[in-house]
């Protein structure tokens, strides 16, 4: 393996050029650059899930180690996949190429590279569509927009699909709705037909089938760790929290993304929701089987996706729960919103979710049964549960970041942001056209959040940072907010590097800040253990 | 390159209908023949295009959603831009085939020096696309005067309409100019645009051209060669009551048109103009965001491998009794 590339400083990434090549685009071969893709999977992570074709490799190597046949297997998948998916087989045929979708793509925004347009991206998949699938391809060849498949054209897929983050932007402004998240994720399981799979979605997909969740957390880890937060939580309110793990008879299973257990800042999240569900004397259960809501599988198939997610109703079911709450994540949400409940529903051991301290029923999740922390929160806060005090975050200036899953694969907007606007004193939003259902990504999803593509990363999330760098300059924001893990794993790097001084928080963080439990001491440290404004050693200087 | 063989090709096109008529005489087949088999290639193409897309199931409901989900009641639902219900998806629809609404959120992203991204208003492409497929549609409609005797009232309100400037004789049609207009600034944006001039194919210079070649002949013949229009009415009127027939005096340029119209519709169900029906059974568009609300079947669902709670808790049985993680078995 390559040792990892640095990214260039950001002076130097920021001088970006969107003058396409004299070349024409079918001529011009891929070219691999160091810090722009992942390692090849390890054969021990495909063997674990079954996946065709372990082998070592690596996407450097002129020889990828393919099966025989290779494009038989590739060309077949095209089919079948055409005759399962509606999506892929009308976006095959009805591009008309306007270029609308072109300066959307974050990748392109901030790389410059033609084939990070979506409409290019596609171009790279469709005219293999045209030469092997429609007659005018056959016949006209190149004049109609076909290509053979080499060797070439499927490394330069392969490059190309692994640079998207399925973030769906592209989809929002293509007249017809044209996903090029679709069609990456069709694009992804041809590959992985052949074994080309990403070591940094294959390693995660082999831990969470056989342990669970995506960090590979064994049971007592996952107590340990959350005890470990429970101490911290105590320092700072003088309140024991006893959570209980895998209980029968619970009424609500709490899910949420394994990186919510392990490393800063997602940790803190997560000692919110501890410290929210405690104080409203919840009764909940965590889940060390069912311990992952993010699905790597996602990023690899459609059926890996199914398979991953099957544990989240086998153990409600199991656990005899009446509902399930999800944490914050984003792509999480989008096969929770969208899939879940066609994967492995209906769900008919569960009830119709009911929030037991306010009585609200949930009716939009009355099918799935699955309800989003923050529609769960704000529903609190609406109902005046929960006592806060936002001067608690008077230290913090914050805005927030939508991600893409949760924003164009669902639609919560509005519940975030009451959230955090009952938490926190000093909210400001980003400019409109990259927030809401305009976001940007922060460049790491769908499985990109590795660290030897740091330049992708970093060029990926360039207009996110861009855009926090504004509320920055203009209104001293120093946190960004977000509600999800991903977010919360890349954006830290992403700020460091374009945007430096500004923290990425979790909403539920902010809002355990603000939290006025019963019983606990005066409070003169936040969640990260660092000082409250106006209280405690800060005082005293 | 792309460009200048398409046009090459509308050029041959128009050669090809010029001899055909004026050197060769084939009247009939340019009149008659062709028109008719057009029409069929279109008629059939497009319903086996849309057939065979409709036997491609949906496997998953998968809306991009553009707004605020339906959540909480004090929250307010984006029922447009995010259904939850088929009257939401027929109104999302109603504005996207309509009214171009997902285009109409163009931008333009520029790179300033800071680095500062900036989104530029860019409703260009909006306002031309929307300008091109109206009066395109209108245009349409108003052909129909050739294939109706006596004229429907509306076809004469509609050309009335479009002719309200009252210029010239014979009036001013917008639509008219309003079709080549529009048809030419998507050309040059093709031509002057660095990203979309690397992405434009051959097949998508080649209905602008035609396009362009069947506008200007229209245009030709209804204010400058002023075409004998009781001759080519009835030529269209058998055509359309199947007694086709060749009047004399119809001059060359009508078949030319009518040559270009007739390729224009033999080639719409093999290109990208299939948009046209696509866009209707588009999956992130005409379905609602309410997977969680009522379950969507996959069709072709098929068990997978999982792995199961047992074989979790036979893997990990001492290491959950060790931490005080309750067992099935002990």
């Amino acid at each position: 393996m390559a040792t990892k590339a640095k990214p260039p400083k950001p002076e130097e990434l920021a001088k970006i050029s969107y003058k396409p090549p004299e070349k024409g685009w079918m001529e011009t071969k891929a070219e691999f650059k160091p810090g722009m893709w992942c390692y090849g999977a390890r054969p021990k992570n495909l063997q674990a899930v079954d996946f065709p074709n372990p082998r070592d490799w690596s996407p450097a190597d002129e020889d990828w180690k393919l099966p025989e046949d290779w494009k038989e297997i590739f060309l077949n998948g095209i089919k079948e996949r055409l005759e399962r998916y509606r999506t892929f087989h009308v976006f095959m045929d009805i591009c008309v190429r306007c270029g609308a979708c072109a300066d959307k793509c974050h990748f392109f925004v901030g790389g410059g590279d033609p084939k990070n347009m979506p409409v290019l991206r596609a171009e790279l998949l469709r005219s293999l569509y045209r030469k092997y699938f429609t007659a005018s391809g056959k016949i006209f060849g190149k004049t109609a927009g076909a290509r053979e498949l080499t060797l070439d054209v499927l490394k330069e897929i392969w490059y190309y699909y692994f640079q998207c983050t399925e973030c769906r932007r592209c989809s929002l402004f293509c007249p017809y709705g044209i996903d090029q998240a679709e069609i990456t994720i069709i694009g992804r399981e041809l590959l992985n037909l052949l074994g080309l799979q990403t070591d940094w979605i294959s390693g995660p997909v082999a831990n969470c089938y056989l342990k669970g969740n995506h960090l590979g957390l064994e049971p007592h880890t996952i107590k340990s760790n959350i005890e470990f937060m429970i101490d911290d939580i105590e320092t700072i309110t003088g309140i024991r929290i006893e959570p209980s793990f895998n209980r029968k008879g619970a009424e609500i299973l709490f899910i949420t993304p394994s990186g919510d257990l392990f490393g800063v800042p997602g940790v803190y999240t997560c000692m919110g929701y501890l410290m929210l569900f405690h104080e409203l004397g919840l009764d909940y259960t965590w889940s060390t089987f069912a311990s992952e809501g993010g699905n790597f599988g996602f990023f690899t198939s459609m059926e890996m996706a199914k398979r991953l997610t099957a544990k989240i109703y086998s153990e409600a079911k199991r656990l005899k729960v009446k509902w399930i709450l999800g944490g914050e994540c984003g792509h999480m949400w989008r096969v929770w919103n969208q899939y879940l409940n066609t994967f492995w529903g209906p769900p008919d051991f569960l009830e119709e979710p009911v929030s037991p301290i306010t009585g609200t029923k949930f009716e939009n999740a009355r099918s799935a049964k699955i309800v989003h922390i923050s529609e769960f929160t704000a529903d609190l806060i609406r109902h005046g549960k929960l006592n806060l005090d936002p001067s608690r975050n008077d230290h913090l200036r914050v805005t927030f970041h939508d991600s893409c899953n949760t924003s164009r694969g669902m639609g919560i907007f509005e519940e975030p942001r009451y959230i955090i606007k009952s938490v926190c004193n000093h909210f400001f939003e980003m400019p409109e056209n990259t927030i809401r259902e305009r976001t940007f990504c922060c460049g790491s999803g769908s499985g990109l959040n590795a660290g030897e593509n740091m330049e992708l990363r970093m060029r990926g999330g360039f207009p996110r940072a861009n855009a926090v760098k504004f509320v920055r300059d203009n209104y001293g924001v120093n946190v960004l907010a977000n509600i999800c893990a991903i977010d919360r794993a890349a954006l830290p790097t992403l700020m460091d590097y374009w945007v430096p001084g500004v923290q990425v928080a979790g909403v539920t963080e902010l809002l355990a800040n603000a939290l006025v439990m019963k019983g606990e001491k005066e409070r003169t440290q936040d969640l990260r253990l660092e000082p409250l404004p106006g209280k405690g050693e800060s005082e005293n200087v | 390159m792309g460009a200048i063989f398409s046009f090459f090709v509308v050029a041959i096109l128009i050669v090809v209908a010029l001899v055909g008529v004026k050197v060769a005489g084939f009247t009939y087949l340019f009149g008659v023949i062709l028109p008719y088999l057009a029409f069929l290639i279109f008629t059939v193409g497009m319903i086996y295009r849309v057939i065979k897309w409709s036997k491609s199931p949906v496997p998953f409901r998968i809306p991009t959603t553009g707004g605020q989900q339906k959540t909480l009641p004090w929250i307010k639902q984006s029922k447009l831009d995010n259904p939850s219900t088929g009257m939401g998806v027929v109104g999302r629809m109603i504005l996207e085939i309509f009214l171009f609404r997902s285009l109409f959120r163009n931008t333009r992203t520029e790179l300033h020096p800071g680095p500062r991204l900036a989104y530029k208003w860019e409703k260009w492409l909006w306002l031309a696309g929307l300008a091109f497929h109206w009066s395109f549609f209108i245009v349409l409609i108003r052909h129909l005067r050739f294939f109706t005797d006596p004229v429907p009232s509306f076809l004469r309100i509609i050309e009335g309409l479009d002719g309200f400037l009252q210029i010239g004789v014979p009036r001013l049609l917008m639509t008219g100019v309003i079709l080549l207009g529009a048809v030419t600034y998507l050309l040059l944006r093709r031509f002057y645009i660095p990203q979309v001039r690397y992405i434009s194919l051959p097949a998508d210079y080649f209905p602008l051209f035609l396009i362009i070649g069947i506008a200007s002949t229209g245009i030709l013949m209804r204010y400058f060669t002023k075409v004998h229009i009781v001759g080519v009415k009835e030529l269209t009127m058998g055509l359309v009551t199947l007694n086709p027939v060749i009047p004399e005096g119809v001059g060359t340029i009508f078949f030319i048109h009518l040559f270009l119209v007739s390729t224009l519709f033999a080639y719409f169900p093999f290109s990208k103009l299939v948009h046209l029906g696509g866009i209707f059974l588009s999956p992130t568009r005409n379905l609602a965001n309410n997977s969680r609300m009522i379950r969507h079947v996959n069709p072709w669902d098929y068990p997978v491998k999982i792995h199961t709670y047992e074989e979790y808790e036979e893997e990990f049985r001492e290491k959950m009794k060790m931490a005080g993680i309750p067992v099935e078995k002990e």
